[in-house]
């Protein structure tokens, strides 16, 4: 186990350094205006159908009351055949997924396997449960390998449900409305699509956290399909004029050019021994 | 029993917000705030659990299987914190896997049930697990131990567990008798997990049910709609 992972796995126990390092920071800001983290209050959805799997997700990425984001990614790869997406802080689910992604690449590398899904599963559940919370990661992978079509919710204290269908974030209850309605097992691509868009719908329109363009992510045997943006949102500005600055904005007033000189101080030629 | 954050220090909420366009349930932790239970009957042992996962009073699993299996004839039963009980049950069945291999024979359910009071006394202070370990070996044939929180260790005949539990000791005190069939055992089991899934909101969904015997395990699933009806006053 050890073979696939580059980071050293830290010394027994949970690592709680961050939290003296979070209450220093409270105390510079008296008055308690502390920066709060970048939270993708988020709507993401996962169905597995009849060849592979549908993942969906909104776009917004929200700092307090502000759409930081409008075209924010949230479903991330992590290798050629599983995705993840992910609600709760969004600098928590980047790099937790880039993490995981980088120790399955140099697994497939060292083995010569592709990753199964349930590997995924077992080196997010160890490492979040190791941060026993304090990961504010909840994400949901879905994958295809050899044992099958897989769907995954990993919550941010470690727990993990294996479930045909899912939705999480704080859309996620009125996309789950959309799913315990609409699915049914082994549905056609077309009708699996329509059900996650539907339900990411749903989490946009009933969530002030989630908004903006719908992304559709479909995995099956033959490969990838990512559709980002699948469906744009009706309710898109268009910018009134151009911001970009052309060329010969900024007038130039004066120039002038001075050549450095270098001199050649010595030169030494070593011969590489060859065989 | 509901409140799952309460023995640990509050670390969790120095950093979530109390904003509204994030509700507090995606923060909270999954509990299996639940019904479980297992019976011995002569030759084996029958286990069952009700199928809710809640974060806080979101149901974030409906289907959930709590009855775990540990080696080929040991399984357990979970309740209490998600997370800890699966890792948890993860570190006992390597243990045990390890051990069985070494012995090179099946191992027995004491040694199961005792890796599980290890890790659960250990770690009292961090986990919140309560554990029901049931199975079958030649030695002693079936048999039930109960770990509950606090890493406690106790062979009984019939053991209940989870917040549930609590509605169903005095049906439990009134129906069990000793020496009951294998048949008996499951219809016990089912009335018992319907009745503390009536009560207790924390359980519901599906009872899930397992006997486990020389012969090997058999599980089955009650759904919703076919679960034991009692008076509806």
């Amino acid at each position: 186990m050890a073979l696939s992972n580059v980071l050293e796995t830290p010394a027994a126990g949970f690592n709680f350094d961050n939290t003296a390092r979070n209450a220093a920071l409270e105390g510079l800001f008296d008055g308690g205006l502390t920066p709060k983290p970048l939270k993708t209050g988020t709507t993401i959805a996962g169905v597995v159908y009849k060849d592979g799997v549908v993942l969906g997700a909104d776009t917004r990425a929200t700092s307090s009351e502000v759409v930081a984001d409008k075209m924010c990614a949230k479903i991330h790869f992590i290798s050629p055949n599983i995705y993840c997406c992910g609600a709760g802080t969004a600098a928590d689910t980047e790099k937790t997924t880039d993490i995981l992604s980088s120790n399955l690449s140099i697994f497939s590398l060292n083995s010569g396997r592709n990753p199964r899904v349930v590997m995924a599963v077992n080196i997010l559940q160890e490492m979040l449960y190791r941060y026993h919370g304090q990961i504010g990661a909840n994400l949901i992978l879905g994958g295809v390998d050899c044992t099958g079509n897989h769907l995954y919710t990993v919550g941010p204290y470690g727990s993990v449900d294996k479930v045909p269908y899912l939705a999480m974030g704080s859309g996620g209850l009125a996309a789950l409305g959309i799913l315990e309605d609409g699915f049914r097992h082994d549905l056609e691509l077309e009708k699996a699509k329509e059900l996650v868009r539907a339900a990411i719908h749903a989490g946009i329109m009933s969530d002030l956290g989630s908004g903006n363009n719908i992304d559709i992510c479909v995995i099956t045997r033959g490969g990838v399909d990512y559709s980002r943006p699948f469906q744009e949102s009706e309710f898109r500005d268009d910018r009134k004029m151009k911001y970009k600055y052309r060329p010969g904005t900024t007038a130039v007033l004066t120039e002038k050019v001075v050549p450095l000189k270098l001199e050649v101080v010595q030169e030494t030629v070593q011969k590489m021994e060859t065989v | 029993m509901a409140a799952t954050a309460a023995m640990m220090p509050n670390f969790g909420q120095q950093i979530s917000s109390k904003n509204d366009l994030v509700p507090d349930w995606t923060s909270q932790e999954v509990s299996t705030g639940t019904t479980i239970m297992a019976v011995e009957y002569e030759g084996g042992v029958v286990i069952g659990a009700d199928s809710r996962t809640t974060t806080g009073a979101y149901i974030a699993n409906r289907v959930t299987d709590k009855l775990t299996p540990i080696h080929e004839r040991i399984f357990c039963c979970r309740s209490g914190s998600a997370a800890d009980t699966q890792a948890i049950a993860e570190v006992v069945s390597y243990q045990l896997g390890f051990h069985s291999i070494e012995l090179d024979e099946p191992p027995l359910v004491e040694t199961a049930a005792n890796l599980f009071r290890a890790s659960c006394y250990r770690y009292r202070e961090e986990l919140m697990a309560g554990i029901l370990v049931a199975g079958w070996d030649r030695r002693k044939g079936g048999q039930v131990y109960c770990v509950p929180i606090g890493g406690m260790l106790v062979r009984q005949p019939v053991a209940v567990g989870g917040s549930g539990s609590s509605y169903i000791y005095g049906f439990m005190d009134s129906n069990y008798k000793p020496a009951l069939s294998k048949e008996e055992c499951l219809e016990l089991t089912a009335s018992a997990l319907a009745l503390a899934m009536e009560r207790d909101g924390s359980s519901g969904g599906v009872i899930r049910l397992a006997t486990i015997s020389e012969a090997g395990v058999e599980r089955r699933v009650i759904l919703g709609n076919q679960l034991p009806k009692f008076s509806t006053h």
